[in-house]
């Protein structure tokens, strides 16, 4: 476990030193501050359009440092030859994958209280309204949620060739899982057989990704889902990621690594 | 004399490019055909703009439902018009609208089910001032399309009814106006605003009166004209024309909107009620104004 512990440390030291956090963090609160500004109808106390500004700017910039960050992890220790000494060490694969996974969903958290961090302060200081186990909620569903996206794409990272094509592909199933993966089983009762089948087994097979964007009830000041259903999601991300980190597990094992 | 050639060259073609802008400027506004007051919106997407202002005033649609909304697969059930964003609570359209927002049926299986607990599935409408959050998604509509009138009407509403501006909404209506000159609705609401906010109910029968004029002009040949304004515009002139005791002018009134309304047996009682009163106070007439 310290070996796993000690491969997350050094993945997370890494979001330290790059700048993808930095530019996304001002980014995001340039923004905001920006918003904030604009005078609409000399009403001081409109608050749910920079809320809701803020939180696409937070779930964007998450998605983008965990699917860019994971994306590059084994591709750059295959790259710069490092892989071979860390598995001599000894480190068995398992850990190589499970440490990677580590970091980058530690380093996704700690990403994640930064930005809610400004987001509670924006919010909270304008509408002088704190509900924190709302928040921790928030919070707590979307971490869960890049969990899986971090074994998605750590998956991905050892099926495809470079880091650029894992990100892009992976983009593209995560938008197309928040988009559509709650009318996918709608869609599939529009269509012949035997497409509908197929929707359908897509619709069962894919991580609900959608669950866990709780933003409307943010915004709209909604009671959040109970804890109850919370920790019920979060047992169905848990054994999403499992799954996804067996199968990496499963084609990193067999890898060639000299390639 | 060699190191300074360099810098020396530098100045002399920032000085020709200052030359040359100083001289361009005029030229360039003059081309513009002294239409420089464009948005930057209008500028940055041209008449594409429209969509994206029908987008925004989508958006303020779900923030008043305080995001219970249907979503693209659901339009089918999105709201038609906008009469339910100004619609008092217990009226016709408010019923209506209650029941084209049930639009989410029996969950078709566990994970909908489950899902549901994720999704806001309660509808219900903003209240005690918090209308204020659909108004900056009302203002980006405008500034998308200047050409839609709704998107005026609906702002003034809450404006001047629950926020308690009534100043900014004046200014915004004529805004509006300013777009859209000939807009009967716009006039319509400006007139509200006079008589419930500022009391003047001189000013706000003369902008009815115009505002009657104008849909006359627009409406009048149409086959199927917009007899709700219509209604509107002339049961508010009777009653202002009755308050101000000019009771002949508001029965002229209150029988065009009983020829139009879904409801006129209501009106043909006051119509005979105010006749009665006409025919008691004064036995010779005097001439209508219409």
């Amino acid at each position: 476990m310290n070996i796993v512990f000690a491969l997350a440390g050094v993945v997370m030291k890494e979001m330290y030193r790059r700048k993808d956090f930095y530019v996304l963090f001002v980014l995001t609160a340039v923004m905001t501050l920006m918003m904030a500004s604009v005078n609409f109808f000399h009403d001081a106390k409109v608050v749910r359009i920079i809320k809701d500004v803020c939180l696409l700017l937070i779930w964007l910039s998450a998605l983008v440092i965990a699917v860019t960050m994971t994306a590059r992890q084994i591709p750059a220790e295959r790259e710069n030859r490092t892989i071979f000494p860390l598995l001599a060490k000894p480190v068995s694969r398992v850990q190589v994958v499970l440490g990677k996974f580590a970091g980058c969903w530690f380093a996704c958290g700690l990403a994640l209280l930064v930005f809610y961090l400004f987001f509670i302060l924006i919010s909270g200081t304008r509408e002088n309204y704190w509900p924190m186990l709302q928040f921790f909620k928030a919070i707590w569903l979307q971490w869960t949620m890049l969990g899986v996206v971090v074994s998605l794409v750590l998956l991905g990272s050892v099926v495809f060739a470079a880091p650029s094509s894992n990100a892009t592909i992976c983009f593209v199933v995560i938008a197309g899982v928040l988009l559509l993966g709650r009318h996918l089983n709608h869609l599939a009762v529009q269509q012949a057989e035997p497409l509908r089948t197929v929707v359908y087994a897509l619709y069962f097979m894919v991580p609900h990704l959608e669950w866990f964007d709780v933003r409307d009830f943010v915004v709209n000041d909604r009671p959040l889902p109970g804890l109850v259903d919370c920790g019920l999601a979060t047992c169905y991300a848990a054994l999403y990621s499992a799954v996804l980190l067996f199968a990496t597990w499963l084609v990193f094992r067999r890898k060639a690594l000299n390639q | 004399m060699k190191r300074a050639t360099p810098y020396l060259i530098f100045v002399l073609l920032a000085i020709a490019c200052f030359s040359v802008a100083t001289t361009l400027q005029s030229r360039v506004t003059a081309w513009n055909n002294g239409h420089d007051s464009d948005s930057v919106m209008k500028v940055l997407l041209g008449d594409g703009r429209r969509i994206f202002a029908n987008q925004a005033f989508v958006e303020a649609d779900v923030y008043f439902h305080a995001g219970y909304y249907p979503s693209v697969f659901d339009q089918s059930q999105a709201p038609k018009d906008t009469r339910h964003l100004t619609a008092k609570e217990g009226s016709a359209e408010e019923e209506e609208h209650e029941r084209q927002m049930n639009f989410l049926g029996p969950p078709a299986d566990w994970i909908e089910r489950f899902g549901r607990h994720f999704l806001i599935t309660e509808h219900e409408h903003l209240g005690g001032g918090k209308e204020r959050e659909i108004l900056p998604w009302l203002k980006l509509s405008a500034e998308l399309d200047p050409q839609r009138i709704a998107t005026y009407t609906v702002a003034a509403y809450w404006l001047r009814k629950e926020l308690g501006k009534p100043a900014e909404a004046e200014q915004f209506l004529r805004e509006g106006l300013r777009n859209n000159p000939n807009s009967y609705e716009l006039l319509f609401e400006l007139g509200r605003l006079y008589n419930e906010n500022y009391h003047d109910r001189a000013r706000a029968r003369n902008v009815w009166d115009l505002a009657l004029k104008r849909w006359r002009t627009q409406e009048g040949n149409k086959k199927e004209p917009d007899n709700q304004s219509l209604e509107e515009i002339a049961i508010n002139l009777a009653r202002a024309e009755e308050l101000d005791g000019d009771l002949r002018n508001a029965i002229v009134h209150l029988e065009i909107a009983a020829k139009v309304s879904p409801r006129p047996d209501a009106l043909r009682e006051q119509i005979t009620e105010m006749q009665r009163k006409l025919n008691s106070a004064s036995p010779t007439p005097e001439q209508p104004r219409h």
